[in-house]
């Protein structure tokens, strides 16, 4: 089918274009030079915004533990819920939205591709099952395995090419995307009821350091040529004063960085942003990050930005979970995955009045104002733990408009107000940044060829925004921007209309990107045997049911990668 | 105004009528309260075409609107969900979530009413002279915020878990009450007049309990700390009778005080030697 999206503004930051009134051509889902006008299906763009599919870097939509805070949480549902239509299904909504509904909110908005930040190895069926079920929007997935057993005994014994030769191997079996890491060694040491205080803290029973599972798992990174960087959720997130912990993080990789690609992501940085000694001493150190990004190349972010509101979060983090229920004295679940990592679940409530959520608040605009390069920090709510994804409109709209920030500075505590820098940056973010913010920059970092721009070759996944640039200011008129952005006048995927004004036209099933990871020399054998035998000492699951084939997706879309070992 | 309610039928599936509110009624024409949408099974109806609806113009306008349901509305649900102001009457049964989130005004039911009474009641008031279902006035599943205001007076017997979650108010009942009455209560008060199940006021953190009647036991995470002559329920209803005073729930860190009645208590008498 052919398709001409006529007279937009387009935003493609990845092939430069701001703001230029062109039409874009689509034929077999793919965006080409031309089309026959004549038999082509025309959409009118013209005053309208067009960007390409939004992408998401970082939101927990699918797996164990999303399925368990949907269980815990029955009052999160009942008052959000969606009746089917002739084309979608029912489902429930807010903070933790069944599957269906997460794929069409997504698309309502214009998003096309989102990320699962954390798939435990062993709960990889689970998660590739949900995924299936998400309509509309291409999908992909992180395995855990920075406390991984066999990834820490390869490190602790300098194997650094047997451990690539094993993720290589591990990313296959789970059908992952790239390598996470989360509170690294921190919660191999929750397993027996501890945790890491720092980088260089010994991890217990295996006598390697945080520091050296990051350096190995980043070497790794790189011999096998993966599209994303390591994926780094930090030590000590969520505690006072672990500034210092994220910024010892990024120097710690900064040798292993090739000329100016990034080595690292780290992700949801608000909740690793901290300063002060306890919650009581709270401050920002927004500033501190951002500067050091702002000198340095090897690094990407994402913001992890906070709402108020009442949401569940959810984390790999069981001890920093643990954390949050004694602070918070809610219902939780905490778990621990066998031999690979943990989880933790605790419903929790941002509120504007509580001088610590407010200035989270504050700490997420903040590093996305103060770090220069828009594609150095990108958009996310880190869903559902900052806050649920369907409130993106609104952080467009703060990034937009100072006056935006200012409407919601007014109504926050007066001494978050006072403290936070907000109020002193007058930087807005043109729709350009936008553009990357929200999807060039979150393609760009992981390393997807074929989305987050419209140049030719690239896949037909299209946003149109009805907000005309020309006439409106979105710095005034953030309002009419949130609104925008809400309901997406279009959205298309793959070639087709799935959104006209905001409402689901078509259910369509996206496919699940996967890494292919091949290898210079097959040694398959020798890593099945070695696993085998631990298996049968150490899991519940037998190892012949272990890796997740590809039939189980119910559109599979492989990415080759060439490894060097 | 005065609309009146006839059910047509009996139903026999669940009707979801969050639409039978003073609030919505107030100002609407016959025709306008006729088109109101309900839902009766998955079916989307009109208010018409479950209820013969009869409207009594009263002189002047300012006076609060009075619903009156004549019939059997145990399977109508949401009656007066929402409502800020008004009245409504039912002369007959009522069903599930009924005055649900309440405001103000006060609903009436001369029959039984099932579960989910008042649940998450802010204000107003429900006074049920049949018995009521589980649940009442207690939040949905899985919420900690419970009936935060109101009144809800209940004449017959009510089921399980009367008033959990409750953080102020005050519940009265005149006849007997299921387990767990003021579970995680975190403050207002509960009343039982007469019997109460066990596990009164497993987990409460704060607030007051009085059973009147003959209650199994108190939890053991429960201390007794002394005796009273009378207890206040609210301004006017003083029970002139001795009570045990214990507080808990000590697992919770808990200082609720739970007030029981000696006299139909002896079993209870044990606890005496702890004073």
């Amino acid at each position: 089918m052919e398709l001409l999206v006529k007279n937009g503004f387009i935003y493609d930051p990845i092939n430069g274009v701001d703001g230029e009134k062109m039409d874009i051509a689509i034929k077999d889902g793919k965006i080409v030079k031309k089309v026959n006008e004549r038999k082509a299906k025309k959409i009118d763009a013209s005053g309208m915004v067009v960007m390409p599919g939004g992408v998401d870097i970082h939101s927990h939509i699918a797996g164990g533990k999303v399925n368990a805070g949907r269980l815990l949480r029955p009052e999160d549902h009942f008052k959000d819920f969606e009746r089917k239509t002739a084309v979608t299904r029912s489902g429930v909504g807010y903070s933790i939205p069944s599957t269906f509904t997460t794929g069409y909110r997504y698309a309502r908005m214009g998003w096309t591709t989102v990320m699962d930040p954390a798939m435990p190895p062993l709960e990889a069926k689970h998660t590739h099952e949900e995924l299936s079920d998400i309509p509309i929007i291409d999908k992909a997935s992180y395995p855990l395995l920075g406390d991984w057993w066999f990834v820490l005994e390869y490190l602790r014994d300098g194997k650094i090419e047997e451990c690539a030769r094993h993720v290589a191997w591990m990313i296959k079996a789970t059908k992952g995307y790239a390598i996470k890491l989360v509170n690294p060694g921190g919660l191999e040491a929750w397993g027996f009821g501890r945790n890491v205080e720092s980088i260089d803290n010994p991890v217990p029973n295996f006598g390697i350091s945080p520091r050296e599972i990051i350096r190995g798992l980043c070497k790794v990174n790189k011999l096998l040529n993966l599209p994303h960087t390591i994926h780094v959720h930090t030590n000590n997130l969520g505690k006072p004063g672990n500034y210092t912990t994220t910024l010892e993080t990024l120097k710690c990789v900064e040798d292993l960085a090739d000329d100016d690609k990034p080595a690292i992501h780290i992700t949801h940085c608000q909740f690793s942003a901290f300063k002060g000694d306890d919650w009581r001493t709270f401050e920002s150190g927004a500033e501190e990050i951002a500067n050091y990004v702002n000198a340095h190349s090897h690094v990407t972010m994402d913001m992890g930005q906070v709402i108020f509101t009442d949401t569940t979060t959810m984390t790999a983090d069981g001890p920093f979970q643990y954390i949050l229920y004694t602070l918070s004295g809610n219902k939780w679940v905490n778990h621990d995955v066998e031999t690979e990592t943990s989880a933790g679940i605790v419903p929790f409530h941002y509120k504007r009045k509580s001088y610590v959520h407010a200035t989270q608040w504050s700490i997420g605009l903040e590093l996305a104002l103060l770090i220069k390069d828009p594609w150095k920090i990108l958009m996310t709510t880190d869903h559902p733990n900052g806050g649920p994804f369907i409130a993106y409109p609104r952080i467009v709209a703060w990034l937009m408009s100072r006056k935006s920030r200012e409407a919601t500075l007014k109504k926050i505590n007066p001494k978050a107000r006072s403290r936070s820098l907000l109020s002193s940056i007058d930087r807005e973010l043109s729709f350009y940044e936008i553009a990357i913010v929200t999807r060039a920059g979150q393609a760009k970092a992981l390393g997807l060829k074929n989305k987050g721009h419209l140049g030719v070759g690239a896949d037909a996944d299209i946003a149109i925004y009805n907000f005309n640039p020309e006439t409106m200011d979105p710095s005034r008129k953030y309002k009419a921007v949130r609104r925008a952005f809400k309901r997406a006048a279009y959205t298309i995927k793959g070639g087709q209309v799935v959104v006209k004004d905001g409402e689901v036209q078509k259910h369509i099933n996206g496919a699940t990107m996967w890494l292919d990871v091949q290898l210079c020399e097959p040694c398959e054998m020798e890593l099945n045997e070695e696993m085998q035998r631990r298996f049968k000492e150490y899991w519940t699951v037998e190892f012949e049911n272990y890796p997740v084939s590809e039939d189980y997706l119910a559109i599979s879309s492989p990415i080759t990668v060439k490894a060097d070992v | 105004m005065m609309v009146n309610l006839y059910p047509i039928k009996e139903f026999r599936l669940p009707v979801v009528a969050e639409c039978i509110n003073p609030d919505v009624f107030h100002g609407k024409s016959l025709k306008e309260i006729e088109r109101l949408g309900v839902w009766e099974g998955n079916k989307q109806k009109t208010l018409g075409e479950l209820f013969k609806i009869e409207e009594i113009k009263t002189e002047s306008a300012a006076e609060t609107t009075v619903i009156t349901i004549n019939g059997d509305a145990s399977r109508v649900r949401h009656i007066g969900a929402g409502m800020k102001g008004g009245e409504i009457v039912v002369k007959g049964d009522a069903g599930m979530h009924l005055g649900e989130e309440m405001h103000g005004g006060k609903i009436t039911v001369y029959g039984n009413v099932l579960g989910w009474a008042g649940s998450m009641m802010k204000g107003g008031t429900i006074e049920i002279h049949g018995n009521a279902g589980d649940y009442l006035g207690a939040p949905y599943r899985g919420s900690t915020e419970g009936m935060k205001g109101g009144k809800i007076i209940v004449h017959g017997n009510v089921g399980r878990e009367a008033g959990a979650h409750m953080w102020k108010g005050i519940i009265k009942i005149y006849g007997c009450a299921g387990q767990f009455a003021g579970f995680r209560m975190h403050g207002g008060t509960i009343y039982v007049q007469k019997d109460c199940e066990t596990r009164v006021g497993a987990c409460m953190v704060d607030g007051t309990i009085v059973v009147g009647g003959h209650l199994e036991s108190v939890m053991p995470t429960f201390t007794i700390e002394g005796l009273r002559k009378r207890v206040k329920i609210e301004e006017g209803e003083v029970v002139e009778a001795p009570f045990y005073l214990f507080i808990g729930d000590l697992t919770e860190n808990g200082h609720g005080r739970l007030f029981v009645a000696k006299e139909p208590n002896p079993h209870l008498s044990h606890y005496e030697k702890f004073l």
